[in-house]
């Protein structure tokens, strides 16, 4: 009798154990690919080694980056270099050492990180390159087109001064740094769409160095020589808010139109078109380049393809924001980002 | 100082002037390199007047004094301390933080009086700790700024700033007033300029600040041993750049609607220097004043709206830049050339 109770109460909890264990399996409902997701994602380590740590692009994208890191448990590591191309190559050359599952890069110039980028991918890692492309391709290329982004601003300005549309077709051109690649890519676009136009006239083509304050001087001056301007067609919203400011001083808000192209940050982009600072604005929204540079993370721990085996581009869709389209979603905050927005 | 020192009291006995050239002794031939600078700058407005239509407009005028009235305002503060025998290479950097600080602040939702305040506080913080480290610490005043205006603009993106451009937003249309509105057809900034320029050159002059301030600069150990208090004037010295440079951010922001802090990383410190020095005021310290820095800022002032008129491109502008300014101070080395005395102190 007693050896039967034991019997029993050994088969009970056995039976017990097993319910237990068939009940935990039962929670992690696998559809075939999910539990593989979680597993090929979690303690995973992804590298970031953006230009620097203090504007609205690299915050959006780490800020989603971060999150998602979070969510599914791999980890997330940034080396800030803050604008410096050598405190950038070291930081990944370190990266390199340490071996990481994908190195993401963000180069601040073509050539400045092109070889780090075929050693990466010599030594085992996934690269993902943003925002600008190095010769090498690595595995991935997230960002804008930046050919396409400025010869879209081109084609706003001819829309908007064209003597073809009842303008007088002149027009400034207002640089960046006139070395740096993206400003060197946006001028190709904008001569090769506005050279030998019989419509359009330029009449002074500066650079303001990125620099809000060099712009507004020069915007200032041109305004003074031609106070019959069309527009102003620049190369960042950053910068080109001073060249608005100028334009506002010299009273010719509405007359003298400024085309320009960001991220889409709320201060920057949409608070500067709703003010009738910016004419029109083409966006490549930092929203969906961090999705785009989530998901490629996401594709490339899972499949994990041999290092520069299959590269493929995500461009950003570009989007014209005017005072008449603009939404009040058509920008972004930090904070939604943060937020999961 | 203007006073003539004993001779005991020198730090360098054996002063050797090299003979001037005979012509030169006259008076009204003596061209000292304000003279000189003052001289290019007429030259060069001359010969804009004659081969540019819209040059000497009044708006262009205008526009010409305002595109410089931020680099002057930051030139007037340098010279306060290059007066005094230092040199600060914080200034852009508080500008940028402590003023991109006050906007970060008021867009996170703190009262704008509040936000003000601790900007304000800030600058005056960096300018005491500035001197102290030069007056106290006796570390020399190159490179005491130089490692704070690194650990400034360190700590500030630490801690204090959320990001490179801070934007002003438009609710602050008060401030935007003050800064970049106008009174008849002149920028509010070009009479911030010349109210500051002003109140430093009466400070120069009329006050004991300002005598001492060109005693410490002529010879540090001969003012203390008249009773100077070096040291504490040091410690002012700092505070007031950093004051000036707080107003000089302020009137940026105004203008541009945003504060880039990333001025703090360009070349922009080396511009002030620039018009300081080039008006004559010399490093070794205790000579020249405001009108100096008015003769260097013009100057850089004309070359800039003339050439950005001709549409010259980025890089010739940097050449024509940099060759006049060479021609400045050779001109001047060959028309004053260096005596023993000078060239002891130094030019850093």
């Amino acid at each position: 009798m007693s050896v039967l109770r034991k019997c029993s109460g050994i088969l009970i909890m056995a039976a017990a154990t097993l319910f237990a264990a068939s009940a935990t399996i039962a929670a992690e409902y696998d559809d075939g690919l999910s539990n593989g997701y979680y597993q090929k994602l979690k303690g995973k380590k992804v590298a970031f080694v953006p230009i620097t740590m203090g504007f609205d692009l690299t915050q959006g994208w780490y800020a989603a980056m971060k999150r998602q890191a979070d969510e599914l448990g791999y980890e997330i590591i940034v080396r800030d270099p803050n604008w410096s191309i050598d405190a950038g190559a070291q930081a990944l050359s370190q990266l390199i050492d340490e071996k990481p599952d994908i190195l993401i890069f963000h180069a601040i110039d073509m050539q400045a990180y092109n070889k780090l980028i075929k050693k990466a991918v010599d030594a085992g890692i996934n690269v993902i390159q943003i925002n600008l492309k190095s010769p090498n391709n690595g595995d991935a290329y997230v960002g804008g087109d930046w050919y396409r982004s400025s010869a879209m601003e081109a084609d706003e300005l001819i829309r908007l001064c064209s003597t073809e549309h009842g303008k007088n077709g002149k027009v400034a051109i207002i640089q960046g740094v006139p070395t740096g690649p993206a400003n060197q890519i946006g001028q190709m676009a904008i001569q090769d769409k506005l050279k030998g136009r019989k419509d359009i006239t330029i009449v002074a083509d500066q650079a303001a160095d990125w620099d809000a304050t060099k712009a507004h001087n020069v915007a200032a001056t041109v305004l003074k020589q031609h106070p019959d301007l069309c527009g102003f067609i620049g190369n960042w919203d950053n910068e080109d808010v001073g060249a608005a400011a100028a334009v506002k001083e010299a009273g010719l808000q509405g007359k003298v139109a400024v085309v320009t192209h960001g991220g889409g940050q709320q201060q920057a982009g949409c608070d500067n078109i709703a003010n009738g600072n910016f004419t029109s604005y083409v966006k490549w929204d930092v929203r969906g380049q961090a999705r785009d540079l989530n998901d490629t993370i996401k594709l490339l721990l899972q499949t994990k393809p041999k290092p520069g085996s299959s590269p493929f581009a995500l461009y950003t869709p570009l989007e014209i924001l005017t005072k008449d389209n603009l939404r009040p979603n058509s920008c972004w905050t930090l904070d939604e980002i943060k937020a999961g927005g | 100082m203007n006073k003539p020192v004993p001779q005991e009291l020198r730090t360098d006995a054996k002063v050797v002037a090299r003979p001037r050239h005979p012509l030169l002794r006259l008076k009204a031939l003596q061209f000292n390199q304000e003279k000189i600078v003052l001289a290019i700058t007429i030259v060069l407005f001359a010969g804009f007047c004659l081969t540019l239509d819209q040059f000497a407009t009044p708006g262009n005028l205008i526009s010409l004094l305002q595109s410089v009235s931020i680099l002057g305002v930051l030139g007037i503060g340098m010279s306060l301390v290059v007066i005094g025998r230092g040199i600060d290479l914080t200034m852009v950097t508080i500008m940028a933080i402590s003023v991109g600080w006050v906007f970060n602040e008021i867009n996170n939702g703190l009262p704008v009086g509040s936000a003000f305040a601790l900007g304000f506080g800030l600058a005056v913080l960096i300018g005491i700790l500035n001197g102290v480290l030069i007056a106290y610490v006796e570390i020399p005043a190159i490179f005491a700024t130089l490692a704070m205006a690194t650990f400034i603009y360190g700590l500030g993106h630490f801690a204090l700033v959320d990001n490179d451009t801070i934007f002003v937003s438009d609710q602050l249309s008060l401030f935007k007033q003050l800064g970049a509105g106008y009174v008849g057809d002149v920028p509010a900034s070009v009479i911030w300029a010349a109210v500051i320029a002003l109140l430093v050159f009466l400070l120069l002059r009329f006050t004991k600040i300002g005598r001492f301030l060109y005693a410490m600069g002529d010879n540090p150990p001969a003012a203390r041993i008249v009773g100077i208090p070096v040291r504490p004037m040091i410690v002012l010295q700092y505070t007031m750049s950093a004051i000036i440079a707080f107003v000089a951010g302020l009137l940026l922001t105004a203008t541009v609607s945003s504060m880039n802090t990333r001025l703090a990383n360009s070349t922009m410190i080396y511009d002030v220097i620039l018009v300081v020095v080039i008006g004559g005021i010399g490093l070794s310290g205790g000579k020249g004043g405001v009108r100096n820095v008015i003769v260097g800022t013009l100057l850089i002032g004309t070359l800039v709206n003339g050439m950005t008129i001709l549409d010259m491109s980025f890089t010739e502008q940097k050449i024509i830049k940099s060759l006049i300014l060479l021609i400045a101070i050779v001109v001047d080395s060959l028309i004053n050339p260096r005596d023993e005395q000078t060239a002891q102190q130094g030019d850093i």
